[in-house]
């Protein structure tokens, strides 16, 4: 039976699913018109829930017979999703309103699909698991073609909702052989399974598991999605899928992989290593040869994945706590890159992606520029920024647990992946400029770019804090 | 004994309405056919003690999804020559097909009578007392609340999602203002005149 201690701690959840049903309610009867309310209650709604996540919901344990775990790690996973959610529906109306006014269902499906999140990074069982991740993806679908008219966009969503599917079945099938195997679907009660020698079964199991995990991570070979939702879906939406959703799936890899797999450790580690290698290479080989800057981050984000699972791959605490504090930096800093490619637009007001058209920027919009220049060298890790400290943690965890060719591999591969963000940096500093952007016109996205900006490059004051919160975060997992 | 007749009488009336859904030449004929072998097949899972099964065979297999074949059935324009002339063209895998479903069929049988599955020693046998309805409610409803919850909050966006994706709101179309119709007033709509004789009226 549920009591009401249970319905405490997930308060956050209870708050955004209650809050956002009611805003339906009224984006349904007031219309369009209703947007701007309608954007800034949800936006108070995730404040709200975030801070529902310094009572009891933080750190109280698990409610509903083990299907949910309110801990340290699920609240900061939590956080980051809320914050980067707020982002996407701050930026998204001067967005949409170019084509038409923005309709008040965008903020309402960001909503629920933070609700999926936060039950997806507090699931201790793999049912809710999978009904939270179903619900993240079935709102992230709608929101990929958002823009109906646009072709790219209709294309972008029909993809991501086809392969979604077959991720979904994928990791349906690894559900249902572990609970065949284990007789219990209870991350614990797997893990005690797992414990005693993993048969042939449950190895299946757990890699059409973390196969279908992966999917929704993009971590290579499931990744070929990526580049194209990415580039179809509108710039904002866009900007959340790379950010709140990628956080989440992570977060959510993790809590499986050391909870509910952590007795079978070297069964699944080499998977890991394999997908976090793979991922980082190609990544940042694939980036190479794009022209379009919102393919380009799709691959950025995939490099990005790659190196947050070497921490995953050293399956110990502390690499754990890396993964938490590189998931942070990666939201700001990936959040910040869009946010500068949303200020790209022609004198017209029309969009532009190709990177060519940033050619001389220094030039024509100083400020831009430079906000650009210091998410790409903080992507690409160069040490006075904090993307930097982001990486090192991870390999520092990785070479603690003895995996000295991952970690030299990964340096290796980053300094490939460095080259592309760097050719961004010389196209806006050395060529001649060639487009003149019309000039932004919202304090806000200024604002929001200035704040992210200046994270990444003081970012090293709050290292202290950071590392207690994420330390505090894995420790909730050991 | 009653319970033998009544298996005997379901278990030939499925077979017979199967094989007359395939056999059938005019596939509304069909579906009604099929509408006759899922009641049947709920007679049967009645008998084994399912009787949820058995409802929400009737519910959802007869009340929604044979009705909607109905209709698509209905308005399918199908050209029979032509689906019998593919008959030559995918009847051998068809036949490979079925042949593998009997294949399966055996290894099935041989396994049920090796005593490989013995349903009595599952982890958690249903207990006999309890309808398995209540059973099935007391975990949804209290065990996993928290998953139904959510499903349902799944189902709330799909629609959500349906609707945003192709609900479009036309500006050409006049529909009707019951509101405005109610208002009027008869001084409003009714005049009043007296025209001259051979002039007629001005509108």
């Amino acid at each position: 039976m549920f009591d009401t201690a249970s319905l405490l701690l997930t308060a956050p959840e209870l708050i955004l699913s209650i809050g956002a049903t009611a805003l339906m309610l009224v984006a349904a009867f007031a219309g369009d018109k209703a947007t701007r309310f309608v954007s800034a209650a949800a936006v108070a709604l995730l404040a709200l829930a975030g801070l529902s996540l310094t009572g009891v919901a933080g750190s109280g344990g698990t409610a509903f017979n083990g299907l949910y775990s309110a801990d340290a790690f699920g609240a900061f996973a939590k956080v980051l999703i809320y914050l980067a959610a707020s982002v996407a529906i701050l930026i998204a109306p001067r967005w949409f309103e170019r084509e038409d006014r923005l309709r008040a269902e965008y903020p309402v499906l960001i909503l629920f699909s933070a609700v999926g999140m936060g039950m997806m990074v507090s699931a201790t069982n793999l049912l809710s698991l999978y009904v939270g991740l179903e619900l993240q993806s079935l709102a992230a679908y709608v929101l990929a073609s958002f823009m109906r008219r646009d072709s790219r966009s209709a294309e972008a969503g029909l993809k991501y909702f086809v392969l979604g599917a077959l991720a979904s079945g994928i990791l349906l099938y690894g559900i249902s052989l572990l609970y065949g195997f284990s007789g219990t679907t209870e991350y614990a009660g797997v893990a005690k399974a797992l414990g005693d020698g993993v048969n042939l079964g449950e190895l299946f199991g757990i890699v059409f598991l973390l196969s279908g995990i992966a999917f929704k991570v993009s971590a290579v070979p499931f990744h070929m999605w990526t580049p194209d939702v990415y580039e179809g879906a509108p710039t904002p939406v866009t900007a959340f899928f790379a950010s709140a959703p990628k956080v989440a799936a992570i977060a959510m890899l993790v809590r499986v992989s050391v909870s509910g797999m952590g007795t079978a450790t070297h069964d699944w580690q080499q998977i890991i290593i394999f997908m976090s290698l793979a991922s980082i290479v190609l990544g940042a080989a694939g980036a190479i040869g794009q022209t379009n800057i919102k393919r380009l981050l799709a691959y950025s984000s995939i490099n990005n994945v790659g190196f947050a699972l070497v921490g995953l791959a050293a399956g110990t605490e502390a690499g754990v706590a890396a993964i938490m504090s590189y998931m942070a930096i990666y939201v700001v800093m990936t959040l910040g890159s869009f946010l500068c490619v949303l200020q790209m637009r022609d004198q017209t007001g029309a969009p532009v992606e190709t990177i060519a058209s940033l050619s001389g920027l220094s030039q024509t919009n100083k400020g831009l520029a430079a906000a650009f220049a210091i998410f790409m060298f903080s992507l690409a890790g160069i040490p006075p920024l904090f993307g930097f400290w982001a990486k090192f943690l991870v390999f520092e965890a990785a070479v603690k647990a003895g995996l000295f060719p991952l970690a030299a591999i990964g340096i290796a591969a980053s300094v490939i992946g460095a080259f592309y963000y760097l050719k961004i940096i010389k196209t806006m500093y050395f060529d001649e400029p060639e487009t003149r952007y019309a000039r932004g016109d919202s304090l806000l996205e200024k604002a929001l770019i200035a704040t992210s900006a200046a994270f990444i490059v003081l970012g090293y004051g709050l290292i202290p804090a950071l590392g207690s919160a994420s330390a505090a975060a894995a420790k909730a997992l050991f | 004994m009653i319970q033998v007749f009544a298996f005997y009488l379901f278990a030939a009336l499925v077979i017979l309405s199967g094989a007359l859904v395939i056999f059938s030449r005019n596939p509304v004929h069909s579906v009604l056919w099929l509408i006759l072998a899922f009641f049947n097949a709920a007679g049967l899972m009645v008998l084994v003690g399912a009787e949820f099964i058995a409802m929400l065979l009737v519910i959802v297999y007869v009340g929604a999804v044979a009705v909607l074949f109905l209709f698509v059935v209905m308005m399918l324009d199908i050209d029979f020559a032509e689906l019998r002339s593919g008959l030559t063209r995918y009847g051998l895998f068809g036949a490979l097909i079925a042949m593998v479903l009997v294949g399966e069929m055996i290894i099935a049988e041989g396994a049920w009578s090796a005593g490989a599955i013995q349903l009595a020693q599952r982890a958690a046998p249903v207990s006999a007392d309890m309808p398995n309805i209540e059973a099935m409610g007391a975990l949804i409803y209290s065990r996993y609340l928290y998953v139904f919850e959510a499903a349902g909050l799944v189902l709330l966006v799909a629609m959500i999602g349906a609707i945003v994706l192709t609900h479009r709101e036309r500006r050409d179309t006049r529909p009707q203002n019951i509101s405005q119709q109610v208002r009027r007033r008869p001084q409003d709509a009714v005049r009043n005149t007296n025209p001259p004789v051979g002039q007629g009226v001005e509108l």
